[in-house]
């Protein structure tokens, strides 16, 4: 089998023409993630009865932007075959650091986010570490993590408060000529995040290992280092969501459902995104336009004047939609038994 | 027989019961009342919640799936159960508050079992839709009109009363299906093909098992198990409210996890789950009972209970996987 290289082929070369386009098995997906997610926003548009004006795209981008770093955050072990339980977690431990030590001055708010992305990073390289050298499941020791992760968020704050920068949170969360600051800071960790790391050799042999692991490692792929990467970067880009959080808000809060609404959340968004849960294919960028959909949900379910308690019940027949979708393989498939892994 | 009975426990099960000992032991140095009957029962009867929805949930494992939908299954059964007399009228409805629950359940689990087993969806994220489903559904049921949600007499008397002396009825039940449970896993054609399926499904297919069944009946049991839970809860509380099984996602499955069940599927027995829910469920009574916040509340830290709770429990279910539940390397 060979190994999905986004540019060339996917699983086993499988192209398929869409539009007369020879596109991957990732790219289509990005297309379609890109396309449901156009056709959503433009009815919600339509429906606005103010329009898209600057304000409404700027709200629908900083809400998106959370959950897109969120679940970018969730692709990199998706990626490797595993799944990160925890991204909810690191997302409110950072989210309720930031609220205490991004304050004052210039120097200390820089150092501040230098300590909260830090602790992000330490965060994802600990679950990497245990994962790698303990041999044990990721969904598990993540499930485990995340617990902990969260009981030092609580410890950092019992009560919610807190403050943050104000010019800095004002930054983040403004617009420019109707071009949203988290649309920005989401391409920007696109450009210098996703994009070497998805050329470098151990973003390729997160891939890799994806497809198959004990080919990879036939193969002398750099398993372990790989595999520590991926969530240890999981860990970083969910710092940085909790950051954005922390800008919006104002404030840091130990909630134990924001931590499960964001790692469920974020599984449904990297599917929607094209991504395999059994790991090798897919890619971020579709991720972000996933959760830029899961969060239009909520908007149309209020400019169509449907009680917002009812987000869940939309939530969950897209997440099913979604999968349906997906499934639709099973038709086409000739032998029976590749239904049977 | 011995080696029938002794096959059944494997290292996991013995390092989780020693744990289970030791716990107790630290216990009673901290507070001898650790280790009276009285303290014993009670725990055995809270352990008994998370018993029942773990049995299902273990099949759903072993077959190397999972079943994240857990949480609101068991508020679907608790709060269908407790509506059952808004919804089928006041004569049917109590009379069949409890099947009527656990039969929601039972078709949240089989809409699971299409989706994994007809669709060939990812079991996590297809139960994590129907979560959220399910979840929509209740609150649209609670939000449509005032239901009545007092649980019936005999639901309480299920889940508080004593049918032998002594023993809470909610534990009788956790043993009943418990035994059930061995003799169908260890002792039934059913049994082996769930092992088979966990161990690999092409080959079981092969040897002519509609394995596609067998994953849709052990869903439905797992969604029957978690409605189960909930009408215990209901029952218990006294009443059923939303968020009721959002408590039981993490220590259901690191119970079974614990027990030795191996998350990808195959391996683990019964015997093992039940010792990780005891050791999961002593483990949370030790930490409210010891109050570590307090000795750091001397030193000047406002903590709240729950950072322990959550830290501490976190790093043991780490701790315990990293003494028995390595895989193998790749080789």
């Amino acid at each position: 089998m060979s190994v999905p290289v986004e540019a060339t082929g996917g699983e086993a070369g499988a192209k398929r023409k869409l539009f007369g386009l020879r596109l991957s098995v990732t790219q289509r997906g990005i297309l379609i993630a890109i396309a449901i997610f156009a056709v959503m926003f433009a009815v919600y548009g339509w429906k606005q009865p103010v329009g898209l004006t600057a304000n409404v795209i700027n709200t629908a981008s900083n809400k998106g932007a959370l959950l897109a770093l969120v679940a970018m955050a969730q692709t990199l072990p998706v990626l490797t075959g595993g799944l990160d339980l925890s991204v909810g977690a690191i997302f409110v431990l950072a989210n309720c650091l930031a609220s205490s030590i991004v304050v004052g001055d210039p120097v200390s708010t820089t150092l501040g986010i230098f300590g909260v992305l830090l602790i992000g990073l330490l965060c994802g390289t600990i679950n990497g570490v245990i994962i790698v050298y303990g041999r044990l499941q990721p969904l598990i020791v993540t499930l485990a993590m995340g617990a902990v992760y969260f009981g030092i968020a609580l410890a950092i704050r019992p009560q919610p408060g807190g403050s943050v920068n104000f010019e800095l949170a004002d930054f983040m969360t403004r617009s420019t000529y109707a071009i949203p600051h988290s649309a920005i800071l989401l391409l920007l960790v696109v450009i210098f995040i996703w994009i070497p790391y998805r050329r470098s050799v151990l973003g390729r042999a997160a891939f890799a290992i994806g497809s198959a692991e004990q080919a990879a490692y036939m193969s002398g792929v750099p398993i372990d280092r790989a595999k520590i990467l991926a969530f240890a970067l999981s860990g970083l880009l969910a710092a940085i969501g909790g950051l954005l959080l922390t800008a919006i808000t104002y404030s840091g809060a130990a909630k134990i459902s924001i931590a499960n609404d964001y790692t469920l959340n974020s599984i449904g968004a990297v599917v929607i995104g094209g991504t395999s849960l059994f790991g090798g294919v897919g890619s971020a960028i579709g991720s972000i336009f996933g959760a830029f959909v899961m969060r239009t949900v909520g908007d149309l379910l209020i400019v169509f004047d449907i009680n917002p308690v009812l987000q869940p019940l939309f939530v969950g027949i897209v997440l099913l939609i979604a999968v349906c979708i997906g499934s639709l393989r099973v038709l086409r498939i000739k032998n029976k038994l590749d239904l049977y892994r | 027989m011995v080696d029938v009975v002794l096959r059944q426990f494997d290292r996991a099960t013995l390092i989780a019961f020693g744990c289970i000992v030791l716990l107790l032991l630290i216990g009673a140095l901290a507070e001898p009342a650790f280790l009276s009957p009285k303290y014993l029962i009670q725990q055995i009867h809270v352990a008994s919640f998370l018993g029942v929805v773990a049995t299902g949930v273990m099949l759903i494992i072993l077959l190397g799936h999972i079943d994240l939908s857990i949480p609101w299954t068991i508020a679907v059964g608790g709060m269908m159960a407790t509506g059952a007399a808004g919804i089928l009228g006041p004569e049917l409805g109590v009379t069949f508050a409890i099947p009527f629950g656990i039969l929601c359940g039972a078709a949240i689990g089989a809409i699971n079992g299409l989706g994994v087993a007809y669709l060939r969806a990812p079991a996590m994220i297809f139960t994590l839709g129907m979560n959220a489903v399910a979840q929509g559904l209740m609150v649209y049921h609670t939000g449509g009109f005032a239901p009545q949600n007092r649980a019936t007499e005999f639901m309480r008397e299920l889940a508080v009363g004593h049918l032998i002396p002594g023993v809470p009825n909610p534990v009788l039940i956790w043993i009943v299906l418990g035994a059930v449970t061995m003799f169908m896993l260890n002792r039934t054609t059913l049994g082996r093909q769930i092992y088979a399926i966990g161990n690999q499904e092409r080959a079981v297919f092969l040897s002519g098992v509609d394995t596609r069944r067998v994953i849709l009946i052990c869903f439905v049991i797992s969604g029957a198990c978690a409605a189960a839970t909930g009408v215990l809860l209901a029952g218990w509380a006294n009443r059923s409210y939303q968020a009721m099984g959002d408590p039981y996602l993490l220590p259901t499955i690191a119970a079974i996890i614990l027990g030795g069940t191996n998350v990808l599927g195959g391996r683990g027995k019964y015997i093992g789950t039940v010792a990780g829910v005891i050791l999961i469920t002593i483990l949370q009574s030790m930490l409210s009972v010891v109050q570590p916040q307090r000795y750091f509340a001397q030193l000047g830290l406002d903590m709240p209970a729950d950072v322990f709770r959550q830290i501490v429990f976190g790093l043991v279910i780490v701790a315990m996987l990293l003494l028995y539940g390595r895989q193998k390397l790749v080789r």
